[in-house]
C-alpha cells in the first residue's frame, strides 16, 4: 500500500500571538512550531496500514520553509520512508493555491490512500484535503475519527453535530483525520537518528497569489476583568441572580 | 449587482436551525452587494421549514430533488451547488461551518476555481468586495480578509449571526436534480442519545477538567446540563480527554472545538491557553475552581471560589428551582 500523508509546520497550540510589524501576520520571533497535532493522527494511519499491510511505503509531503523539513524528519522519526518538501518562503491564505501545488505533487505519484489532518490549527483554512480531492478527481471522506480498509473499499466514521456518519468509498482515496482515529506514537531514538539518512527532497514552488487578501491581523478584544461573586456554596444563589437580571441569559 | 446563494442545511428533510444563521449573513451581503439572496435545498423531497426562510430575507427558496440525496452525499451535492453556482453568476455563496458545511464547501470552491474564507465570523461589502473576519490560532487573533475572487465563498460559523427577521415574500420553486449520489455514500447515521446536543451547537456548555479528579464525576455535570431543560451539553478540557475519560468529540480548545454558546461555565478546568482559546468567544462565561488564581477567572464574567463537589449541586438544584418556577 502507496500511501502519501500531506503534513503543516504550525506554531505549537501554547503560542501566544503576538502581530508581526506589518499589523497583517503573527510575529514569529520565539514561537516554537511542531508537526499540526491532526496531521500526527494521519502519520500515525499511515503507518499503521503499512504495518498491516506488510508492505508499502509512507511518503511525507509538506508545503512550507525552509524549516519545514524539521516538520518531516518529525514524521520520518515516526517511521515515514521519504519526504518531499514543496518549498515556499510563504504558505498562501488561500488553500486552494495549497491544494493545487499539493494536488501536482500527488497526481502521478499512484498513492492508494493521501492522507491530511482534518484542519491545521494556525489558519484554521479546513479546507485543503477535499480541495485536493476535487482536484484530483478522488473520493474524499473528511473529518475521520474512524477507518477501516477491505479489499478495494473503505468505511469511514465521522462525526456531525449530534450524530456519526458512516461513509463507504472505494479505494483510492482522499482522507482527512480528526482526533480519535488513533494515539500516535512518540518517535524512538532510534527513529530519529533513522529519520537524519531518510531522502527528503526539496522542490522549489511558486504558488499563486489566490483570492484572499490579509487587510489586517488583530488581537481580539480583551474580555472585561470580570468579579468574584463568593466562595463556596453559599455564592450560588447571588450568582443565578447575577446571570439571570445582569448577563440576562437564563 | 449581484445575487447571493444561501446553501441551506437539513436532516432527516428538516431544515437545520443554523440555516436561518446562513440566510441572515446571505442577506447582510445581498444587500451589500445590491441583489437578492437564493436559498438553496437539497433533499430526496420537500424540506420542511425551508418555506419559511422569507421570515430571514429570502427572495427565492430552490429545493433541488433527488430520491437518493435524502442524506448528505458529497459528490452530488457538491456538483450541484458548483453547478448551480456557476449558471447563476452569483456574487456569493454562503454555507454554514458546520460539519457538513465545511466538507462541502471546499469541494464547491475547488470546482468552481475560487477561494474560500471558512469559519468566518463577521462579513460585509466595501466597495463591492466582500470582507471577512476569520478568527486563526483557535481565536487568539482575528484575521480580516478581502476576498477577491468570485463568486466569494464563505462559510459561518454556527452561533454567531444571530437569525434577523427581514420579512418578504419568498418566490419557492422544486426541480429535479439528475445524475448518481458519487462514489462516497452515508450508509448509516448513527445519532447521538436521544437529546444529546453537539459543544459547538449547545446555547450552554458545562465543561469539566481535571479538578473533577475522576470520570464518574462528570455525573455532576451531566446533572447540571440536564437542569436546563435540554438546552446544554457537556464539554472536556485536553487533559481529561486525552487521559480518556471523555470522548474527543466534547474536546474545547485549540485542538478541538471551538465554542460560542451564550453561556459557558468551566468546572474544575484551570485555564490553559489552548482552552481559552477555544471557549473565549463565548457570551458569558462562568468559571468554579478551588484555586483563586486559575487563569480561567482572568476570562470568566463570574467566578465562584471553591469545592466543585460542593458548589455544583447547588448550582444544579437552583437551576432546577428556576426551571420550575
Amino acid at each position: 500500500m502507496k500511501i502519501a500523508v500531506c503534513v503543516k509546520r504550525v506554531p505549537d497550540s501554547e503560542t501566544r500571538v503576538k502581530i508581526a510589524p506589518d499589523g497583517r501576520s503573527l510575529d514569529e520571533a520565539g514561537v516554537k512550531f511542531i508537526l499540526n497535532p491532526y496531521d500526527e493522527f494521519a502519520v500515525e494511519e499511515a503507518l499503521r496500514r503499512r504495518e498491516t499491510a506488510g508492505a508499502g511505503e509512507v511518503v511525507v509531503i509538506s508545503l512550507g520553509p525552509p524549516q519545514a523539513q524539521e516538520t518531516i524528519r518529525t514524521a520520518l522519526a515516526m517511521g515515514a520512508d521519504r519526504g518531499v518538501l514543496l518549498q515556499t518562503e510563504r504558505i498562501p491564505l488561500d488553500g486552494l493555491e495549497v491544494a493545487r501545488l499539493l494536488a501536482a505533487e500527488l497526481r502521478d505519484g499512484g498513492y492508494d490512500l493521501i492522507l491530511f489532518g482534518k484542519m491545521a490549527i494556525d489558519d484554521y483554512n479546513h479546507q485543503v484535503g477535499p480541495m485536493v480531492a476535487e482536484l484530483l478527481d478522488l473520493p474524499c471522506v473528511t473529518g475521520v475519527s474512524r477507518l477501516e480498509i477491505a479489499g478495494g473499499t473503505g468505511t469511514a466514521e465521522r462525526e456531525v453535530e449530534g450524530a456519526v456518519e458512516v461513509m463507504e468509498f472505494p479505494l483510492p482515496a482522499v482522507l482527512t483525520a480528526d482526533k480519535g482515529l488513533n494515539e500516535p506514537r512518540y518517535p524512538a531514538l532510534k527513529g530519529i537518528m533513522a529519520a537524519k539518512k531518510k531522502p527528503l527532497e526539496v522542490k522549489p514552488v511558486s504558488p499563486g497569489a489566490g483570492g484572499l487578501e490579509p487587510v489586517a491581523m488583530t488581537l481580539p478584544p480583551e474580555r472585561q476583568a470580570g468579579r468574584i461573586v463568593g466562595e463556596g456554596p453559599a455564592a450560588v444563589p447571588e450568582l443565578v441572580r447575577l446571570l439571570r437580571e445582569e448577563a440576562k441569559v437564563l | 449587482m449581484s445575487d447571493v446563494l444561501a446553501v441551506l442545511e437539513q436532516r432527516d428533510g428538516a431544515l437545520r436551525k443554523v440555516s436561518h444563521e446562513v440566510v441572515t449573513g446571505a442577506r447582510r451581503l445581498a444587500d451589500g452587494l445590491g441583489g437578492a439572496v437564493e436559498a438553496l435545498a437539497i433533499g430526496a423531497g420537500a424540506v420542511a421549514g425551508a418555506d419559511a426562510l422569507g421570515r430571514f430575507g429570502a427572495d427565492r427558496v430552490v429545493t433541488l430533488v433527488h430520491p437518493a440525496l435524502g442524506r448528505y452525499a458529497p459528490e452530488a451535492y457538491a456538483r450541484a451547488v458548483a453547478e448551480r453556482a456557476a449558471a447563476g453568476g452569483y456574487g456569493a455563496l454562503v454555507f454554514a461551518a458546520s460539519a457538513t458545511g465545511k466538507d462541502l464547501a471546499p469541494r464547491v470552491a475547488a470546482r468552481l476555481g475560487v477561494a474560500l474564507a471558512q469559519d468566518v465570523t463577521d462579513v460585509a461589502v466595501e466597495a463591492g468586495v466582500v470582507a471577512v473576519v476569520r478568527p486563526v490560532y483557535a481565536g487568539k487573533a482575528l484575521l480580516t480578509l478581502r476576498v477577491t475572487s468570485r463568486p466569494a465563498v464563505v462559510s459561518l460559523r454556527p452561533n454567531v449571526f444571530t437569525p434577523v427577521e427581514r420579512p418578504r415574500a419568498a418566490a419557492a420553486a422544486t426541480a429535479a436534480l439528475g445524475g448518481d449520489a458519487g462514489r462516497v455514500a452515508v450508509r448509516e447515521i448513527r445519532a447521538a442519545p436521544a437529546g444529546a446536543l453537539d459543544v459547538a451547537e449547545a446555547p450552554i456548555v458545562v465543561s469539566g477538567g481535571r479538578g473533577l479528579k475522576e470520570p464518574a464525576n462528570f455525573r455532576l455535570l451531566e446533572e447540571l446540563a440536564r437542569a436546563f431543560g435540554g438546552r446544554a451539553a457537556v464539554g472536556a478540557s485536553r487533559a481529561v480527554v486525552d487521559a480518556g475519560w471523555r470522548p474527543h468529540a466534547d474536546q474545547v480548545g485549540q485542538t478541538g472545538k471551538t465554542v460560542s454558546p451564550t453561556l459557558y461555565i468551566a468546572v474544575g478546568i484551570s485555564g490553559a491557553i489552548q482552552h481559552l482559546a477555544g471557549m473565549r468567544t463565548s457570551k458569558v462565561i462562568v468559571a468554579i475552581n478551588r484555586d483563586k488564581d486559575a487563569p480561567i477567572f482572568k476570562v470568566a464574567d463570574y467566578g465562584i471560589v471553591g469545592d466543585l463537589f460542593e458548589i455544583v449541586p447547588r448550582l444544579t438544584e437552583e437551576i432546577k428551582k428556576l426551571q420550575s418556577a
